[in-house]
């Protein structure tokens, strides 16, 4: 399975956090490529999708920044929403329950991040329907 | 001993020390000034005519304002470093210094130390009851006891092996430092020495630090309980059973109190430990409040000693905070933190008064995030919120903060602020 790295950090409800965890990792000179905050009213989960996870995580942890890496799948397609549906409904038709998800778009084309319990399942999906995902080599030279 | 036995002994004595402390400055005044002699004393609870006795009356009456004995009769004293004002000295007769030195023996003897074993006791000696204490203990029970005092990791290692060391006194925090370092140098404790035996105290642990150290060494580890005051280490022990620590009621009379009320809780409830000597004759303490908070344990120990237990300490009654009448320890709130991998060893509770209602927050470290799930996270907030409820009666809130948010303080950690404004 084709996944990529993703980081997650933990977001204490403090004003300022954020950007103290996005300085940290700009000091190492890391590139974000794609970011996602979710929040309740307690904490934050910031995603970050970096030219370099490994050595992110490195970073904030030598700074006390409670973080964990995992795997996440990127799949892209044209930023249309009605192909992003046809994509979305594929997944649901063969029940496959998606933790979370995030997109960004480059002009014509649109990225989707998923996260899912079930990587075997999703690689089936992938085939099935002739979804492209893409590879973190490509991810890092968007 | 039976207890109506041990009872009426402790009644005998008690009169005897009332009679010995009379002679004292301290409580001539203070008995006589609360109508208190020996004939006040008919049954036990008569004891709780007696005022108490706390650290400043010690300290108000430094160095000698308790000793009731001649001073020709005292041959040695312990005092205690007082980081806030005056130290408190504690007065020994021969007599004390040997009864000591039984219930040390006699402790020892309990965890199945015999005259044959090796004892090294890595306390520091000195001022701190911990060295000597153990010292004329090991050596009235007959073993070789090594003085070896605190420090020096890799000499420690060479005694223990050189001397065929079996039983070691330390804190449990020098335990895990003494592992390491023989690991280091590849000494397994299990085949490379002839531990069997750990005393561990003054430092506070969990039950599962002890297996820890007990697994890790191949030895068992037992609590112990003692404090300058009442003599030194010996007040109370585990037995083999290790489920709470027999206090020697023969020595003294124990009380738990609530440390807001001063009346006497049920066993099994947390409260003060107050204790009385019953056994000296240069400084006799009565109903003295050690501030430590612990229960006594109810029920009888499979053991068959009638001395009853007390459970390890719970923390200092200077910690306790009150919220809707509920007593509090921060102990009771740390234990339960504290089996959740998941959290760090930093917490800070807060009470505060919001839309008049007093509330509970308790802010904890993550060890690490351990999952990007939020499902997962919330899990965990709402598990630790129900095993507090369960344990404290309240529903406190619970706030995830990232390692090192808590600001340590210098020292003793800041567990509790309260910021109500009526208390
Ligand atoms: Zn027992």
């Amino acid at each position: 399975m084709m996944t990529i790295k993703q980081l997650s950090v933990f977001l204490e409800n403090k004003s300022g956090r954020l950007n103290e965890i996005l300085d940290i990792l700009g000091k190492a000179d890391i590139r974000i490529i794609a970011a996602t905050v979710a929040d309740t009213s307690e904490y934050g989960i910031l995603r970050l999708i970096t030219s370099d996870t490994a050595r992110a995580y490195e970073e904030l942890k030598s700074h006390s920044v409670s973080a964990q890496q995992n795997d996440v799948v990127a799949l892209t397609c044209r930023s249309m929403a009605d192909v992003l549906a046809t994509q979305l409904r594929s997944f649901a038709q063969e029940g496959l329950s998606i933790e979370y998800m995030y997109c960004f778009s480059i002009r014509e084309r649109a990225f989707m991040i998923l996260r899912t319990s079930d990587s075997a399942q999703i690689e089936k999906v992938v085939s099935k329907y002739g979804l492209s995902i893409i590879t973190e080599k490509e991810f890092l030279q968007l | 001993m039976k207890r109506a036995d041990l009872e009426a002994l402790q009644i005998k004595r008690l009169k005897e020390t009332l009679r010995v402390a009379l002679r004292s400055p301290f409580y001539k005044t203070r008995l006589e000034e609360a109508g208190i002699t020996p004939d006040s004393i008919r049954t036990l609870n008569d004891l709780r005519k007696i005022p108490f006795t706390t650290k400043n009356d010690l300290r108000n009456h430094y160095p000698f304002g308790l000793v009731a004995a001649s001073m020709d009769q005292v041959v040695r004293l312990h005092s205690s470093s007082g980081t806030t004002g005056n130290p408190t000295v504690i007065c020994h007769s021969q007599h004390d210094l040997e009864q000591w030195a039984n219930r040390v023996a006699r402790c020892l003897y309990m965890v199945g130390l015999r005259n044959h074993d090796v004892f090294q006791n890595t306390s520091g000696y000195g001022m701190f009851t911990g060295g000597l204490g153990f010292q004329y203990g090991a050596e009235k029970l007959g073993a070789l006891t090594v003085p070896a005092a605190a420090g020096n990791t890799i000499r420690q290692i060479k005694f223990i092996r050189d001397f065929g060391t079996t039983a070691i006194h330390a804190i449990p925090s020098y335990v895990s430092r003494l592992y390491e370092v023989m690991r280091e140098m590849n000494i397994d404790p299990q085949t490379d020495t002839k531990l069997t035996t750990l005393i561990i105290g003054a430092e506070p642990h969990t039950d599962a630090q002890r297996r820890k150290i007990e697994e890790s060494l191949g030895v068992k580890a037992y609590n112990c309980f003692g404090m300058s005051e009442m003599s030194g280490p010996g007040v109370a022990f585990e037995c083999q059973e290790q489920n709470g620590l027999h206090l020697w009621e023969d020595c003294y009379i124990m009380e738990i109190i609530d440390p807001q009320t001063l009346e006497p809780v049920p066993d099994g409830e947390i409260g003060e430990l107050v204790l009385t000597t019953l056994d000296r004759d240069a400084m006799p303490l009565i109903r003295y409040r050690t501030r430590d908070l612990t229960c006594i344990l109810p029920g009888e120990c499979p053991c068959g000693r009638t001395h009853r237990r007390i459970d390890r300490l719970k923390g200092r009654s200077d910690d306790m905070f009150i919220v809707k009448g509920v007593n509090i320890f921060p102990m009771q709130i740390e234990n339960i933190l504290m089996q959740f991998k998941e959290l760090g060893t930093n917490y800070l509770i807060t009470v505060d008064t919001v839309n008049n209602n007093d509330e509970v927050m308790v802010e904890v470290e993550l060890s690490d995030l351990f999952t990007d799930d939020y499902s997962q996270l919330q899990g965990l907030t709402r598990e630790i919120t129900r095993q507090l409820k369960d344990e404290i009666l309240l529903t406190p809130k619970i706030r995830l903060v990232d390692k090192g948010a808590i600001p340590q303080s210098q020292g003793k950690a800041v567990r509790v602020k309260d910021l109500r404004k009526n208390k």
